[in-house]
């Protein structure tokens, strides 16, 4: 039967054909096709793995500034704490100097007042004296002009004490 | 008879297909004449689907319009005296073997689209009674036929398309195709990621690429050739069975030349099994190794074949009814099948190169991986 036999014909032609287009194809339309879905398929790998790498970076960078964030309040936390500390030493520091200060202020105050006093004290003293000597002089003088004036004058000396 | 017959197979497609205007302008006696011839339906297919020397484009009828076109081709024959070419026109139509050519004083008929050269001495074939010929042999045909011519056509096709899908690469700047190569390029990819990497292995896959793709393509624009009813496709060159032929004999020498040692161990003395099962599969195997080409060959050819005879069963219908009311259901169910065939055209050719690719990764099997 014609159709289930082959013509050697059609097998030459067949065969040729299927070759020239194997070579040339190959030649001029599968390599550069295949290369270059090949390179496309390539680029896209590494853009993808080195978008996963930029993440993990990212990932890595975000965890290192959590870490830093939190290294930095713990070191604020510490640095208020130490000052809170420093400030209330200094100030009682500065009360206990105060008062010790003023207590030896107020000593030297009351030692000085009590020296003027003494000072004062001592200098009426001497003024009374003197007063007395005037007086005792005065009188003196009084009893040895008059009898009766020395007598006044004793009075009104007296008198005027009283007055004092 | 027989070219009467194929004269009014196509006066009736052009009225059936075209317009019914043609059917009242075609003179009255030439339908009568239709009605009177008996209708051969098996002879008209078989010669649909086979061979030819001549072209023919459109027309049954010399003299009535539309005036019958038919593209002489070259014939090429390889004779005892040597290389005998002239064009089938000489022939003037004749596939019966009355008009005898004279080359080089040799003398040459067409019969049945088969060239014959007759015997020295005799002037005119002789048949016998099966119709078969005693003073002519047949010398050896390198004719350019209408599957030859078909299958240049392809090739100038495939040549054009990925040159142009090639080069669109080349002209992108981020190795993006355009145009062509846009929709060619899913295909390509789907040859590599579904068929040759799965069959043969990431590790072997590169080497058989450019036949793999080759192959599927030349098979597929050649079917798609084939379901296109006009000049200068319809020809039937993948379901002739020397063109299924050489494609599988060239997937059976491919496989032989890349076979490792564990294939044929494999296959003449299978591991892992009792002797008597060992020498009870090595025939069974080797058969095997010859029967996969030849499943290759006459899945392809039987498939694109019986597409074709069902197609031009239907479109006989209307003649074997002697009706033109069969004209629209013919066309319909003519037209669901060709739908049908588009696919199976596609189907088949990834068959072919899927199993091939298979055959490549049997072949290419190692040890560990069994």
């Amino acid at each position: 039967m014609d159709l289930i036999k082959p013509e050697i014909g059609l097998i030459f032609w067949t065969a040729l054909t299927f070759g020239i287009l194997l070579f040339v194809l190959r030649k001029f339309a599968w390599k550069p096709i295949l290369g270059a879905v090949g390179d496309r398929e390539d680029s896209i790998k590494k853009a993808l793995a080195e978008a996963e790498n930029a993440r993990k970076e990212m990932q890595n960078l975000q965890a290192d500034n959590e870490r830093i964030l939190k290294e930095a309040r713990a070191e604020r936390e510490a640095m208020l704490k130490e000052a809170r500390e420093i400030k209330e030493k200094i100030v009682s520091d500065a009360k206990e100097q105060s008062k010790v200060e003023g207590d030896k202020m107020i000593k030297q105050a009351q030692a000085t007042i009590e020296s003027e006093k003494k000072a004062a004290v001592a200098d009426i003293k001497n003024q009374v004296a003197e007063l007395s000597v005037e007086i005792a002089e005065k009188m003196i003088k009084e009893q040895l002009g008059n009898k009766d004036k020395q007598l006044k004058l004793v009075e009104d000396m007296l008198g005027d004490i009283k007055l004092n | 008879m027989r070219i009467r017959t194929y004269r009014s197979f196509f006066t009736i497609l052009f009225l059936s297909l075209l317009t019914t205007g043609f059917a009242a302008s075609e003179p009255k006696e030439n339908i009568s004449s239709i009605e009177e011839e008996e209708f051969n339906a098996s002879e008209l297919i078989f010669h649909h689907i086979g061979d030819s020397h001549s072209f023919h484009v459109y027309g049954s009828d010399e003299d009535h319009f539309p005036k019958a076109l038919t593209i002489p081709l070259p014939v090429i024959l390889w004779t005892d005296n040597g290389l005998v070419t002239f064009m089938s026109s000489e022939f003037h139509h004749d596939v019966d073997g009355k008009v005898v050519v004279e080359k080089k004083g040799m003398k040459f008929v067409n019969l049945h689209d088969k060239i014959y050269q007759l015997n020295a001495g005799a002037s005119e074939v002789v048949f016998d009674a099966e119709h078969h010929t005693d003073n002519a042999v047949q010398p050896l045909d390198f004719s350019i036929t209408k599957n030859v011519f078909s299958m240049f056509l392809s090739m100038v096709l495939l040549l054009l398309i990925f040159m142009f899908a090639a080069r669109s690469y080349k002209k992108s700047n981020d190795n993006m195709p355009s145009g062509i190569g846009r929709f060619m390029e899913p295909i390509v990819v789907f040859i590599r990621d579904e068929v040759a990497i799965p069959n043969i292995g990431e590790k072997h896959y590169k080497r058989y690429m450019p036949f793999l793709l080759t192959l599927f393509f030349f098979i597929w624009i050649n079917n798609v050739i084939g379901l296109i009813p006009f000049f200068p496709f319809s020809s039937n060159l993948s379901g002739n069975i020397a063109f299924t032929l050489t494609l599988a004999v060239i997937t059976f020498v491919i496989t032989i030349f890349s076979s490792k040692k564990y294939y044929w161990k494999h296959m003449l003395w299978m591991p892992g099994l009792p002797i008597p099962m060992k020498l009870f599969l090595a025939p069974i195997e080797i058969i095997g190794m010859f029967v996969k080409p030849i499943a290759l060959m006459i899945r392809l050819f039987a498939n694109i074949t019986a597409g074709h005879v069902i197609v031009l069963s239907l479109i006989g219908l209307i003649f074997i009814f002697k009706s033109f009311w069969v004209a629209p259901i013919s066309v319909l169910f003519t037209l669901f099948i060709s739908v049908i065939e588009v696919l199976v055209v596609a189907i088949q050719a990834y068959i072919f190169t899927m199993l091939s690719a298979l055959y490549f990764g049997q072949a290419l099997e190692e040890e560990h991986e069994h």
